[in-house]
Order: structure tokens, then C-alpha cells, then sequence
């Protein structure tokens, strides 16, 4: 599903990723770690396709295409989705709208037919109910007045709205209290298919207790630097990052 | 006492290359309908006057008043207070008659020229679905002679008077008499007396006492002769108690030459009426690189809140014209009386404008509202001009402004010009602006969701302006909506 080589890349003249190496196979979920600055975001946001990131070495093939040779708009159309740490407020621009318009996009993209307005509103309903979201918040402008926990579901609701092959959530658990971290991840749980694959960037276990992770890797100074089961979470939130340091240090 | 809050962006932006390819998007809208016209020679003097005054058959006392606003405007200079550029226009050098050389009358709209019907087609306003599914009366001005009105049969029934400029003159020329310069007089500003000698048509709108009209009143305004001035003249009374929602949209051909536009509206609200007045502009904005061939559009609107309790609400989208100059305004005479402006106005390329409003208050407890919207784009100017004026009189007199402006890319410049004068000590005015960039992180948004950059530019304009998109009808909102993305497109891409 996706393949990463030696992947480099840099923001305003700075190194981040010096040669990261991740391979993550259909219906995998996949955990990243790490200490603050060690690349996760990057990460995220380099496989998205953002601008200010560039991408000095390596390669990533999605799906059997160069994923770094496609535009963010083509990478979203081959299935990539990234559950935004910070979702940015579109004011004036209501959640129907702009969703409609994202899912026929990407349906446009892969060939298949616009949505029309009763199907549209049919499959929204049905996929609110799995993030429970409040069907008032889709009249409502893009993230606009959501609070935190909001949001954070809303990201989980486009998720499901666009059923991509690899979801990418960029600490989708920072911020939200408990309850909201229960309805984040039981909607992810649910999400997952032997299809679909997950790359979940976070830097606590607790997530990893309701997403259970197939695999977990430490990222520390812009590589993966160790990789293990779900035991792996547990033993960094015991001992920290330290040892992992002094490890790469030796 | 004014105040300058001018804002350049100075910063270099990284999606440099996006704002560069979206700001050089062509103009969609350029092409030229064949039509035969009637045209006068080039030149401004007083036989061209009586000239468009015979070729109407008009009645000697309109002859007088535009051989007078002839005399005014003569005296006059070309105003230069605005924040425009533009090279010195020769006014000698200019068309001010043509007209279709058929006037034909039709019955249905099958007779109707099918080039024009091609025009309106191109538009995306097919006239004869608007006719039967939105109720709308449309009378279409090509070229400064109405085409063709309809539902005016319907309208009779009610004693609503809606016909072109002309007609009326000879139909109702006491009520053209009465109320023609009225609230813009001759003198009231250049283009205005410039309009005022040689308009040559337009539309002409009378409300009875009580009664509502039951559809939104629409003209499409097209300019389509080359090098033809365009003198619009519209006159829109609402006797008491009565309402009238009205629609002018115009988009114009593509040119080489520069086009001037100067039209004059009018509007009276006598007690407890009301009118509302929704503009959707795009004329040819001229070349993208140079600005050459764009229209200038230099308008003078003004309505009159005459009665007690009345109210007139202007809602504009201006998206075309190398240069607009344009304040549509509110005289609150009457006490109680509401005077509302929302705009939208999208500069892009090379484009300038300088658009607002003033809202004069002189009854007791009058209000008025004012909601602009600017957007930047490419190397334009957008800036807003507003008047707020409490006079001695209008005691407990409420102002609200929100002057809002958006910059795409960093080549562009947005201004705000609030002028405020306040005569009365229980007056309340308040002003806020605001000035954003088109933020990288929605667009980047929007890209992760599947929309390409053209959609999502769009999508977040159209959300900034939705405030005041929402005041104008539903199906003229779809157009706006296009108008702001096609204006837009290429600028981010």
C-alpha cells in the first residue's frame, strides 16, 4: 500500500526527515512515536503534499504510483486522507457544502459518478451516526465555533465520508477529553478494513489503547529509529524516550 | 476627517506560483453578437443632443433639460479624488448613440432575434427559462434600446409601470417630469450631468400606493457596440406602502477599446415602502496584463428614503470593469427610515475600484447598515469609500459599517476610506474593518479533501462574501456565485 525509501525533507532550509524507510501493507494500522521535533508532523505533512515542505531525497510509492511526483488534490483522489491536527475554520462555507463538494471531487477523480443531492444527504446521515456527530454541526460553517472535540470528530467524519485507502490522523487525540476519545476511536475501529490502512502519529499510549496498533515506531531525529508490536507503546509511556536516545547514541 | 488605512502586502507569499497562474485567467465572457446598429458619429455637442433627442421623438422640455445638463457639465472638471488611474478619456472621441436597427416588438419570445437569444444563452441566462420558472420580468437592454419587456401585461394588472426609459417619456411623461433628476440633479456630479445630456435609455419602474410586486423586476444590461458610451438612465418610484425588489446584471463583450460607462439610477421610497436594488456586474475587465479594453464604469446611484418608516437596500457584486467608481447611496429623509448597502467587489489583474456607499441621515431615529466585502487579486486596487453623515436634525440616528478586505497574493492592494461626520450628539456610528489574506492553510485544506486549487479559491471567497451573497435573490445568487469563481479562477492554481 505504501512504500517509503530514504525519505529526506526539509522547511525553510532545514533538514527533518534524513532518510526515513516505513512499509505499511493494506488493513495495517500503523503507530508513530516519538519526541516532540522528531519529524511526526512532517511526516504527515509531506505525505500530504504541502508546499512548504520540501522533499530533498527518497521516495514513496503509493498504490503502485510515485506519491511525491502527484498534486495534494491527486493524492486525496488516489485515497489519502489526513486527519489534521489543527482543522482550519472556512467561514461562510457550510460543512454540506463543502463536504458535497469534496466527495464528488474525489469520486470525479476516480471515475465515478457525482453524488447526487439525495444520495449525498442519505450517506452523510448514515455516516454521522458513527462519529456522533450533531446533525446541526453540518449546517454550520467549516470548523467554525467547533470546539476542540468537535473538530477533531469532524476530521473523523470527512474520513468516513471519503473512505480512503490510507488515513493518516496527526494527534487526532491531543485535546480531546475522554468521552470524545472513546466516540474518536470507536469510529476509527470501525473504519478499519482489511483494505485500509492506518498511520496513526501520536505521543501518548492511552489512543493506543482504543486503536489497537498492528505496529509501532519510534521516529527521533527524522528516522524510524525502532519498531515493535503494541507492547512497544506501552514500554515508551514506562521508561520515555531516554533510553531510545542513548540507544541511537551508542 | 478621513482616514486612510491603506494596506499593502509586502510579504513574499510561498504559493507565489499559485497566485500568479490564478491571476491569469482570461476573461470568459468576450465575444461580440452581430446585430445591426444605428449609430451616430463620434463627438459630444449639442447636435448629437438634439440628434438622440429626435431619433426618440422625445418632447421639446426633455430636449431642454439635456441641452442644460449639456451647459453643467461643460462648466465641470473630471473628477480626479478617487483611487484610480486611468489615462485622460476624450470625450470627443466617443459614440454616444446606437441603437438595434430594428425595434422589434414581439409577442413570444421565438420572434426574438436568435443571435440575442445566442448572447443571453452564452450568459448562462437563458430568458426563456427564467420567464417561466422564476417568475422574472426581464427587460433587456442591448445597446441602449430595450429589446424586449415581459410580463408587463401581468404587471398592468397591479398599475405597476415597468418600461424602458424611453416609452415612459412618452407614455408618462408626467411622472418621468416629476421625478427625473430628482434625486441626482444635473449638477450633482460629472458623469452624472454627462448621463443626464445624452442618456439614451434605461428602465423606468412605478409601484402604486399599497401594492407589492409580486416578482423581482430584472434588466440585463449589455454594452455591445464598439466604442459606444453607455448612458443608462433608471428611475424607480415605490409609492406608500408598497415594495419592489429590482435586478441589473450586465456582462460585456470582449474589446480593444475603452468603453466609459456612466449611468445614473434613481430611486424614491415614499412612506412605508420599499425598494430593493441587487447589481451583478462583470463587465470586460480589460487586459490581465496591461489593463487595456476594460470598461470604466463610473455610476452615480442614490435612492431617497422620502416617507416615514421607508426603506431602500442596495446589494451589489461588482466582479468586472478595468475601473469602477461607484457609491450607491441613501438620503434618510424620512423618519424611521432604513438604509442598507452590501457589497461584494472582486479586483483582479490590473482592475481598480473605488466603491461604497454614503447614507445621509436627516429623519429622527433612522438606521443604516453597510456590509463590504473586498477582494484583491493579481496587481489590483480595491478600495472602500464610505460617507456617514448625521445631520443636525436626525436625532438618535444608528450606523453600523463592517468593511471587510480579502488579498489574494501580494501584489495587490486593498484600502478603506471611512468618512464620518456626525452632526447630532445622540448619534451612535460604528465602524469596524478587518483586512485578511487568503490563507494557505484552508487552501491546503481543501486540497486534502479532493478539490482542485480553482474550486477551493472559489469555495472560500464565496464564504467571505456569503453575507452579503445571502441578500440577493436565490437565482441571482447562483450567478454571482460563478461570476466571483470565474472572476477569480487562475488566480490561485
Amino acid at each position: 500500500m505504501l512504500t517509503i525509501k530514504n525519505l529526506q525533507a526539509s522547511i525553510d532550509g532545514q533538514e527533518i526527515l534524513k532518510g526515513l524507510n516505513l512499509t505499511i501493507n493494506p488493513g495495517e494500522v500503523h503507530a508513530i512515536m516519538g519526541p516532540n521535533g522528531s519529524g511526526k508532523s512532517t511526516l504527515a505533512s509531506v505525505l500530504a503534499g504541502r508546499e512548504e515542505y520540501e522533499v530533498t531525497g527518497g521516495e514513496v510509492d503509493f498504490d503502485g504510483k510515485d506519491l511525491l511526483d502527484l498534486e495534494p488534490d491527486e493524492r486525496a483522489g488516489e485515497g489519502l486522507f489526513l486527519a489534521f491536527q489543527y482543522p482550519v475554520e472556512i467561514p461562510g462555507v457550510s460543512m454540506t457544502n463543502f463536504l458535497r463538494t469534496s466527495v464528488n471531487s474525489v469520486r470525479e477523480y476516480r471515475e465515478q459518478e457525482a453524488l447526487t443531492a439525495g444520495q449525498f444527504l442519505k450517506l452523510m446521515k448514515e455516516k454521522q451516526q458513527i462519529v456522533e456527530l450533531d446533525s446541526n454541526l453540518t449546517k454550520r460553517s467549516v470548523n467554525e465555533g467547533f470546539s476542540g472535540g468537535e473538530k477533531k470528530r469532524n476530521e473523523i467524519f470527512q474520513m468516513a465520508m471519503l473512505e480512503p485507502k490510507l488515513a493518516i490522523l496527526d494527534e487526532t487525540d491531543s485535546g480531546l477529553d475522554i468521552d470524545a476519545l472513546r466516540i474518536v476511536s470507536n469510529a476509527v475501529n470501525k473504519l478499519r478494513s482489511p483494505e485500509r490502512s492506518f498511520l496513526v502519529i501520536t505521543h501518548y499510549q492511552r489512543l493506543l489503547d482504543h486503536i489497537v496498533p498492528d505496529f509501532v515506531h519510534v521516529l527521533y531525529k527524522g528516522r524510524i529509529v525502532k519498531s515493535g508490536g503494541k507492547e512497544l507503546a506501552l514500554e515508551l509511556e514506562e521508561k520515555g524516550y531516554d533510553w531510545i536516545k542513548e540507544e541511537v547514541a551508542a | 476627517m478621513a482616514e486612510d488605512q491603506t494596506l499593502q502586502v509586502e510579504e513574499l507569499s510561498p504559493d507565489e506560483k499559485i497566485i500568479q497562474e490564478f491571476t491569469e485567467k482570461k476573461y470568459e465572457y468576450g465575444w461580440v453578437t452581430e446585430i445591426e446598429t444605428d449609430k451616430a458619429p463620434k463627438g459630444l455637442n449639442e447636435d448629437i443632443i438634439r440628434l438622440i433627442s429626435s431619433k426618440k421623438n422625445e418632447p421639446e422640455w426633455l430636449l431642454e433639460w439635456r441641452l442644460k445638463a449639456f451647459e453643467i457639465w461643460q462648466k465641470m472638471e473630471e473628477p480626479d479624488w478617487a483611487h484610480v488611474d486611468y489615462p485622460p478619456i476624450d470625450y470627443q472621441d466617443i459614440y454616444y448613440y446606437a441603437a438595434p436597427k430594428k425595434k422589434p416588438q414581439y409577442e413570444s419570445l421565438d420572434e426574438v432575434d436568435p443571435e440575442l437569444i445566442k448572447t443571453f444563452e452564452k450568459l448562462g441566462i437563458p430568458l426563456q427559462e427564467q420567464k417561466m420558472l422564476a417568475g422574472v420580468a426581464v427587460d433587456a437592454v442591448i445597446d441602449s434600446v430595450s429589446v424586449k419587456t415581459t410580463y408587463k401585461e401581468k404587471l398592468a394588472e397591479l398599475g405597476i409601470i415597468f418600461m424602458s426609459f424611453s416609452e415612459a417619456v412618452h407614455e408618462y411623461p408626467e411622472l418621468i417630469k416629476k421625478y427625473i433628476g430628482s434625486v441626482v440633479p444635473r449638477t450633482d456630479n460629472y458623469f452624472a450631468a454627462l448621463n443626464s445630456a445624452v442618456f439614451t435609455d434605461g428602465s423606468f419602474v412605478y409601484i402604486p400606493k399599497g401594492v407589492r410586486c409580486p416578482m423581482e423586476l430584472s434588466t440585463y444590461f449589455r454594452i455591445n457596440e464598439q466604442n459606444t458610451g453607455q448612458f443608462e438612465r433608471t428611475l424607480i418610484v415605490a409609492e406608500e406602502g408598497s415594495y419592489v425588489s429590482y435586478l441589473e446584471g450586465c456582462t460585456a463583450p470582449m474589446r480593444d477599446e475603452n468603453q466609459l460607462h456612466a449611468a445614473v439610477v434613481e430611486l424614491i421610497a415614499e412612506k412605508d415602502s420599499e425598494i430593493k436594488y441587487s447589481t451583478v456586474q462583470n463587465w470586460y475587465p480589460g487586459n490581465p496584463e496591461t489593463g487595456a479594453g476594460g470598461i470604466y464604469n463610473f455610476v452615480t446611484k442614490r435612492g431617497i428614503c422620502r416617507g416615514d418608516n421607508s426603506k431602500i437596500s442596495w446589494t451589489q457584486v461588482e466582479t468586472g470593469s478595468a475601473i469602477t467608481w461607484k457609491y450607491p447611496s441613501v438620503i434618510l429623509k424620512g423618519n424611521n427610515s432604513e438604509g442598507e448597502f452590501y457589497s461584494v467587489a472582486v479586483t483582479n489583474g490590473r482592475q481598480q475600484a473605488d466603491t461604497g456607499t454614503k447614507m445621509v441621515h436627516m429623519g429622527k431615529n433612522t438606521k443604516s447598515l453597510i456590509v463590504s466585502k473586498g477582494i484583491s487579486a493579481g496587481k489590483s486596487n480595491n478600495s472602500y469609500r464610505g460617507l456617514v453623515k448625521v445631520m443636525n436634525g436626525a436625532e438618535n440616528a444608528r450606523n453600523f459599517s463592517q468593511c471587510d478586505s480579502l488579498l489574494i497574493g501580494d501584489q495587490c492592494g486593498a484600502h478603506t476610506f471611512p468618512y464620518i461626520e456626525v452632526g447630532n450628539p445622540t448619534g451612535m456610528v460604528e465602524h469596524e474593518a478587518t483586512t485578511s489574506k487568503i490563507g494557505e492553510d484552508q487552501i491546503f485544506y481543501c486540497l486534502q479533501r479532493g478539490l482542485d486549487e480553482e474550486k477551493a479559491v472559489s469555495m472560500i471567497v464565496n464564504g467571505y462574501a456569503r453575507e452579503v451573497l445571502n441578500q440577493l435573490p436565490m437565482e441571482f445568487a447562483v450567478e454571482a456565485q460563478k461570476l466571483l469563481s470565474i472572476s477569480l479562477e487562475g488566480s490561485v492554481g
